[in-house]
């Protein structure tokens, strides 16, 4: 978990986005509680874009 | 220097080795696991690999991943953001697979591999490509072109679903690139999912159905759906698509411009089916066409190279080649997601360590792209025997005469020899076999042996040299990625009352000389066959134009509709014993379905889910 923190670290310095930092973290906090509530589903009729 | 390229956790994955920046092994995962499109981490194929280059993983210098899996989150995450609130259908479900699994890939590949290493120094050697530079770099590095431009097209990588490269010696520069959600990919994938086809696996078959059509939507298409420019570059109206936000191919205001709703798969397909596959397919010629004028103009340079999904679209492939704009045209055979580890492994060797370039033979670098397992004879007779086969061993010229002598008799001969293809095409070595004169073999072969639709047409392996006698192509097209047109001469004149038949009543009326290879508007799927690549299999198509003077055969993939292709002996006898195939040629063990023992007869195509 460390090393991903790290590496989102180096990848927003990178690509100049520490604008995404607050946006990673709700978004991940939100997909962490939905990760909680349900498992994981797979989307049938769609390509694979995610 | 040896480089592992991977290709995971989205569709078809696999892995690669490059040594000293040849090729020498690669395999796609389905293969070894029976699981078609398998996305799981490709852990045989990376053991196969390994072995066949005689290393181990403490001896390979880096590993490679085909994407950037941050590059691809942040994609994700400024998509729902910019269309907050709706797309939440989509977030809900991407979110948890994300945070659980595709956020920490880095630490997924390295504990994958950490039991093949001794040394335990895996994620040291990690390195991560960009998922276009890997198509790029598997499309121009094998190629036989010391200068190209490069096109890849597909669905979506990270951001870039089109992207342009020029590749000069040990080099491979992006210049332009078309970004998410604008994507002839998912454009062609939208019209595969609205006409009742599966996502990413039934696209070939809306470019087979393209010819039973009349594209009387393409103007509708290029008038609402797709802006699309003189330079070929296009926009798509995402108010007609549901791909970024939920969770289907196409939304309800596409619906209503096409009158209707999706085609149920349960459903038999119609004419408008076929005319929308028509449209389609021409408005995805239209663009490539397009594209490609525009790249030779910009750029002066005669060589193009090829990949991404959309480089499988054989019909527009041959397009481009006849237009001219380009003096030559090669496409990688592995132009779908699973060349990706070819290409990750390759950009690794000349654009992160800047070796130099080798071009290792005047057709290309792919081997023929037989880059996969093969078996030895003593083997093969092994593994038949405690499968519970009857067989009779010939020495090799008597094998191939056998084989002609089925082919003649009409059988459908299964044709297992050799390395395996690398790529979605069977080509000759893990082969079903036919004779192209023949006028029931095309519905033989489809309905008993691939139980699948009857409007898809089979393709011809032509000796390279016999080509242009028959086909209006004068170029190598040994990867089945080209499609052509008969001579005139082969054809067979339609009556008036055979033109005026519609869609695929078209199917029943013998089109030329060979009618089991000849599509309904005479084109045919080529590949030609070379004496330096396949030397076996074109000693059997040459001895059997010796006896009929037909250069050719019916080549399609030895597997049944779902199945992936065989990967072993024993899978060739099981696909054998579970279809209507006659006659059975492993290496130069002979089989004959009338000798075998009908207890292992089984009900086969059961055991696979319907693609």
């Amino acid at each position: 978990m460390l090393s991903l923190v790290k590496e989102l670290a180096l990848y927003m310095s990178a690509r100049r986005k520490w604008w995404l930092a607050p946006v990673i973290g709700t978004l991940v906090l939100v997909g962490g509680l939905l990760t909680l509530a349900q498992g994981s589903a797979l989307a049938p009729f769609i390509y694979t874009v995610f | 220097m040896r480089i592992l390229g991977i290709s995971a956790f989205y569709h078809d994955s696999a892995a690669a080795l490059l040594v000293d920046g040849r090729p020498v092994a690669a395999a796609q995962e389905e293969r070894f696991t029976r699981r078609k499109h398998d996305q799981r981490f490709p852990e045989s194929a990376v053991r196969y690999c390994l072995a066949e280059g005689g290393v181990g993983l403490d001896d390979v210098d880096h590993v490679v991943f085909f994407e950037k899996p941050l590059l691809k989150f942040e994609r994700l995450l400024e998509t729902y953001l910019a269309n907050a609130p709706r797309g939440f259908g989509q977030f809900k479900t991407a979110m948890p697979v994300w945070l659980k699994d595709k956020l920490f890939q880095k630490a997924a590949i390295a504990k994958a591999l950490l039991p093949m290493s001794v040394s335990g120094d895996v994620e040291r050697k990690l390195l991560f490509a960009e998922h276009h530079q890997s198509h790029a770099a598997s499309a121009f590095f094998a190629s036989p072109f010391e200068e190209a431009v490069v096109l890849t097209m597909d669905g979506v990588g990270e951001w870039a679903t089109t992207s342009v490269a020029i590749g000069h010696g040990n080099t491979l520069e992006t210049v332009r690139e078309i970004r998410w959600p604008h994507s002839l990919g998912l454009l062609y994938s939208a019209f595969t999912y609205y006409t009742g086809f599966k996502v990413n696996s039934g696209e070939y078959k809306v470019m087979g159905l393209a010819p039973y059509g009349v594209p009387r939507f393409k103007d509708l298409i290029l008038e609402k759906v797709v802006k699309l420019k003189p330079d070929g570059s296009f926009w798509l109206d995402q108010s007609y698509f549901d791909y970024t936000t939920g969770l289907t191919m196409t939304s309800r205001k596409f619906h209503d411009l096409f009158g209707g709703p999706p085609r149920d798969s349960t459903q038999p397909l119609g004419q408008r089916e076929m005319d929308l596959a028509a449209s389609v397919q021409a408005v995805t010629e239209e663009i490539v066409l397009r594209i490609t004028r525009e790249l030779a103009r910009a750029y002066g340079i005669p060589n193009l190279c090829l990949s991404g999904g959309v480089a499988l679209n054989c019909v527009a492939n041959g397009k481009v080649l006849r237009d001219r704009a380009f003096e030559r045209v090669w496409v990688q055979p592995a132009a779908g997601d699973a060349g990706g580890a070819l290409g990750a492994a390759y950009a690794a060797h000349y654009l992160h360590l800047n070796r130099p370039r080798v071009v290792w033979n005047a057709l290309d670098g792919m081997d023929g792209a037989y880059l996969g397992p093969a078996f030895a004879q003593s083997d093969i007779e092994d593994r038949l025997m405690r499968a519970g086969a009857r067989f009779a061993v010939h020495g090799e010229i008597d094998t191939l005469e056998r084989s002609v002598d089925a082919l003649e008799r009409g059988d459908a001969v299964g044709w297992f020899q050799g390395r395996m293809e690398f790529g979605p095409r069977a080509l000759g070595a893990r082969s079903i076999l036919g004779d192209p004169r023949n006028p029931e073999m095309q519905k033989t072969l489809n309905l008993k042996i691939k139980y699948r639709e009857s409007f898809r047409p089979f393709a011809p392996s032509v000796l390279a040299e016999h080509v242009a006698d028959w086909f209006e192509i004068g170029e190598p097209s040994p990867y089945m990625l080209m499609v052509a047109d008969l001579r005139p001469e082969h054809r067979r004149a339609m009556s008036e009352t055979e033109e005026k038949l519609f869609g695929i009543e078209k199917l029943n009326v013998p089109r030329s000389s060979v009618p089991a290879i000849t599509h309904v508007d005479y084109s045919a799927r080529i590949q030609t066959v070379h004496k330096e690549t396949n030397p076996r299999y074109h000693a059997l198509i040459d001895a059997f134009r010796a006896r009929t003077g037909c250069p050719m055969l019916v080549n399609t993939s030895f597997n049944v509709r779902g199945e992936p292709i065989v990967g072993t002996p024993e899978d060739a006898f099981r696909c054998f014993m579970g279809t209507e195939m006659e006659t059975l040629v492993v290496g130069n063990c002979v089989l004959s379905k009338s000798e075998q023992n009908q207890a292992f007869a089984e009900d086969y195509k059961a055991k696979f889910e319907l693609d």
